[in-house]
């Protein structure tokens, strides 16, 4: 009798790429939800939009380039890309916004480059800095905490809001608007007010961070350690750059109190956790040895640290990221792993 | 009672292991066939070499194959019977390509040659004993088939310290070793007593992963009394089994990189051949059988088989109620690293563990493979510490002085990387791809640099030959001159004859380059070796125009 034959091994474990971008995806939910509940509906607008783009996109593009469209379709790495875009987008920006973004992280920073695996930058960061550079009054203006906001819209007045740039007769643009807890810090202590004075008058700061960004980074957070639980991510990224980042700030946090925030209100400010555990750990882009990715992580950390305190953009999760992705390489390359049998 | 290890190894995996399949039956010893086909090529190393020809009468035991060079072994005649043929028939190679085979058709008879059995072994010179072992055939029975009796040799450097006797098993299905030693402890450890005493290893370290309780059980009650064996239950992971990795984890050593675990005082044997050395020594029988695991959903009745070498695989098959008309794979060996076989028709030789008919839904074809996304599951799995992204990256470019950079001869293709790899990449095709092409480039480089040794001796050649005829013509030149009629006076005369003998000894002194004639189609190493004196002889004397300066000055 004849048989087929194959090379070893010939057993497989059914993980695949898809059921990694699956639980990236389901990791993802805890914080959608606590997002949904401070800031409104516009984020399940936006994700539509971006969902729909990205697909639109992945398919045009793998036609072009003649590859295994419904292989690649399935493997589940657009819909991630799309989820953390429109996670780093004011909920109420134009529609064009996530589609213009979308696009740029599909077309230009994903598929020009080589498709799944090959693109150095991660997609959805590249897309995020495109645009605020490009259009930095629509990404700055952000929604206010339900909470917070004299007046609330329906999801109908939402959708119109984000499709036309209209609301209701009866509410005004800066009813539902509010600078960020981290853009508000800036500017004002720029301004030379304390850190406490700043957290004491305006209304956005809670007791650990901003009113709502507490309870998202905290739901960020939970999603996360379900992926290391998974094994999804390993904890060598997310680890190392919580570590710094807190590290850093505390140290500055107890030589000058006024000037910087507690080392907590970093950790639960922006995108911390979402760029901790999603972001970061975005294996294409981020080193492959362990402790490549510790300096990795724990670099990034450093880098929202420094970027948040001094630099130009109030948050710093998404330049952080992008500037250890151009390091990626030769990270791995210096920190290889001893093999088996060497000299130590 | 059996301890736990007290160290560990890096990386591995948790296949399902579908052990109970093959182990509820007690081991089956098949009946006789009336053919064998023998494979002379059984083991690492060299062929054996046949001794019979087509048509002798052999018994069984005699030795039909005669062990060529160090790193090889005898073979026996599995049986009683003929010589039937002996030529090119079809192996157990991935490769599905022929090799050369001792045919022979049993008799009935299964009549046994004279055996020598030595009880006294521990009076006898260990070399001799070895040469015992040697000639019974014995290879590493684990699967690879290195020639057992080259690590019976404890070498004179360094002292035995641990003998590690290997019962782990670690691939999934195959449980050979498992019912070899839940039925036949007291074999394996009269075998461990033989190959301690002709090692004289310090203490005994029988390795069983703790997913077979019964065999830990069977094997401690035959050791009871020995204070120097000891049964230490690992917990289960593949692949423990590999010698590095069991090293690792029960001593914590490492064996260095292209050594061997002797340079750290270990040796490794299986347990299946210390029954075989059992066997040859205190029987006198040659290694003529051995126990496969016969298993899958492509078998009626998946058990264990005492085979004799050389039966054809569609015998054990069929033995077994097999194969189903769903049977899509033959695999010989386990899941992990065994090869699939194109067709029944091969024979098992003496490292055959395993046949594994498997149904699709046990082993899958593997689907199409996504791109690298870099995930590093394959580094976190991989027991020797390499990169295997980094590797199949070089490997897909052919940069073959990168991948080695990243020490793909570390590799011990065990298979964990792809069985883990997400986008399900067959990496372990692609280093045997690397390794392979590596091999090629090297012995064109060999080739290439023959020839240009070739070349640069006929170069070397022609030009001393037109450094003497020059130097013959300038002689015939010089006599003419000297024959010359002078009218000088006799000290004039005496003068030149002086300045001519120092001319003579002058070019004797520059032409190093003239050698004597007879050099010519010298091999590269003499050609070399001269040449190394030359440069010795060279050095060792001064310069010639300093030489005559400093004499100059002596004046």
């Amino acid at each position: 009798m004849e048989f087929r034959t194959a090379s070893s091994p010939h057993n497989h474990v059914r993980t695949s790429v898809t059921t990694v971008m699956v639980r990236v995806l389901l990791g993802l939910v805890p914080g959608m939800i606590a997002w949904v509940y401070f800031f409104g509906t516009g984020l399940i607008v936006h994700l539509a939009l971006a969902l729909t783009t990205a697909y639109l996109a992945e398919l045009a593009l793998l036609a072009i380039r003649r590859k295994a469209i419904g292989l690649f379709l399935s493997d589940g790495s657009a819909a991630v890309t799309a989820c953390l875009l429109v996670l780093a987008l004011p909920p109420m920006a134009p529609w064009w916004i996530s589609v213009t973004g979308t696009l740029f992280a599909i077309v230009v920073a994903k598929q020009l480059y080589g498709g799944l695996g090959f693109n150095p930058f991660n997609p959805a960061m590249a897309g995020y800095a495109m645009l605020l550079v490009s259009f930095p009054r629509e990404m700055t203006i952000w929604t206010a905490p339900l909470s917070l906001a004299p007046q609330t819209l329906s999801f109908v007045d939402t959708v119109k809001a984000i499709f036309v740039q209209t609301l209701p007769d009866n509410i005004t643009v800066d009813a539902v608007t509010m600078a960020t807890p981290l853009d508000i810090l800036k500017t004002e202590l720029a301004l030379e007010k304390t850190v406490a004075a700043i957290t004491q008058t305006s209304p956005l700061f809670g007791s650990m961070s901003g009113i709502g960004w507490e309870w998202i980074n905290g739901a960020f957070l939970l999603g996360g350690l379900w992926l290391i639980y998974k094994r999804v991510v390993s904890w060598h990224v997310p680890g190392s750059m919580l570590v710094s980042l807190g590290l850093i700030s505390l140290i500055a946090h107890l030589i000058a109190p006024e000037q910087y925030v507690s080392p907590l209100f970093h950790l639960l400010s922006g995108a911390t956790m979402l760029g901790a555990f999603f972001i970061a750990t975005d294996p294409v882009t981020a080193p492959t040895t362990p402790r490549g990715r510790i300096v990795f992580g724990a670099s990034i950390g450093a880098l929202v640290f420094v970027i948040r305190s001094y630099g130009g953009y109030p948050d710093a999760v998404a330049f952080a990221v992008l500037l250890m992705n151009m390091v990626t390489p030769t990270l791995d390359y210096y920190t290889q792993p001893r093999v088996y049998g060497h000299k130590r | 009672m059996s301890t736990r290890p007290l160290f560990s190894f890096f990386g591995g995996v948790h296949p399902p292991m579908h052990k109970d399949v093959s182990t509820g039956q007690p081991i089956d010893v098949m009946p006789l066939a009336e053919r064998y086909i023998l494979p002379l090529h059984q083991n690492i190393g060299q062929p054996a070499k046949p001794v019979v020809s087509v048509g002798e009468r052999v018994l069984k035991g005699q030795r039909i194959g005669h062990a060529e060079g160090y790193v090889s072994v005898a073979l026996h005649a599995p049986t009683s019977g003929t010589i039937a043929d002996i030529g090119a028939y079809p192996v157990p190679h991935p490769s599905g390509l022929s090799d050369n085979c001792i045919v022979m058709t049993a008799d009935g008879a299964d009549e046994w040659t004279e055996c020598v059995a030595l009880p006294d072994y521990e009076n006898i010179n260990p070399s001799h004993l070895r040469n015992i072992v040697r000639e019974a055939g014995i290879v590493g029975l684990g699967g690879a088939g290195f020639p057992s009796f080259i690590k019976l040799n404890p070498g004179t450097h360094k002292k035995i310290d641990t003998l590690i006797m290997n019962g782990i098993e670690c691939e999934p299905y195959i449980t050979c070793d498992d019912m070899l030693m839940r039925e036949r402890a007291a074999e394996i450890v009269a075998g461990i007593r033989i190959i301690r005493h002709a090692l004289q290893a310090n203490r005994v370290l029988i390795a069983i992963e703790d997913n077979k309780p019964q065999a830990i059980k069977s094997i401690e009650e035959a050791i009871r009394g020995e204070s120097a064996m000891e049964v230490v239950a690992c917990p289960t992971r593949y692949p423990q089994g590999s010698e590095k990795q069991l090293v690792e984890a029960l001593t914590g050593k490492e064996i260095p990189s292209e050594a061997l675990p002797l340079h750290v005082g270990i040796v490794v044997h299986n347990v299946g051949t210390a029954a075989a050395v059992y066997r040859a020594i205190m029987l006198g029988e040659p290694l003529t059988s051995r126990i496969i695991t016969v298993t899958g959903g492509g078998v009626a009745q998946p058990r264990n088989v005492e085979a004799r070498i050389g039966t054809v695989i569609e015998d054990i098959l069929a033995h077994c109620g097999g194969p189903t008309a769903e049977t899509r794979k033959l695999i010989m060996g386990g899941p992990m690293m065994g090869f699939a076989l194109h067709s029944d028709r091969a024979p098992v030789v003496k490292t055959t563990n395993c046949l594994l008919a498997a149904t699709a839904e046990e082993i899958p074809d593997r689907g199409p493979a996504l791109p690298c996304i870099r995930c590093g599951a394959c580094s976190d799995a991989c027991p020797a510490r390499l990169l295997p992204q980094q590797l199949f990256w070089y490997a897909q470019a052919k940069d073959l002085d990168k991948i080695q950079e990243y020490n793909l001869f570390d590799c011990i293709e065990c298979g964990c990387c792809a069985y883990v790899c997400p986008s399900n990449i067959p990496l372990v095709h692609y280093y045997r791809f690397a390794k392979t092409e590596i091999w090629a480039r090297e012995r064109e480089k060999e080739k290439a640099e023959l020839a240009r040794q070739r070349f640069d001796f006929r170069q070397t050649r022609l030009e001393r030959e037109k450094a003497e005829r020059a130097a013959r013509h300038k002689k015939k030149r010089d006599e003419l001159h000297s024959e010359e009629p002078s009218a000088a006076p006799a000290t004039e005369t005496k003068k030149a004859a002086i300045l001519a003998a120092m001319e003579r000894a002058k070019k004797k002194k520059d032409a190093p380059r003239i050698t004597p004639a007879n050099t010519e189609a010298l091999t590269p190493q003499q050609q070399q070796m001269i040449e190394e004196v030359e440069q010795r002889r060279r050095q060792s004397r001064p310069n010639p125009e300093q030489q005559s300066a400093a004499s100059n000055g002596d004046k």
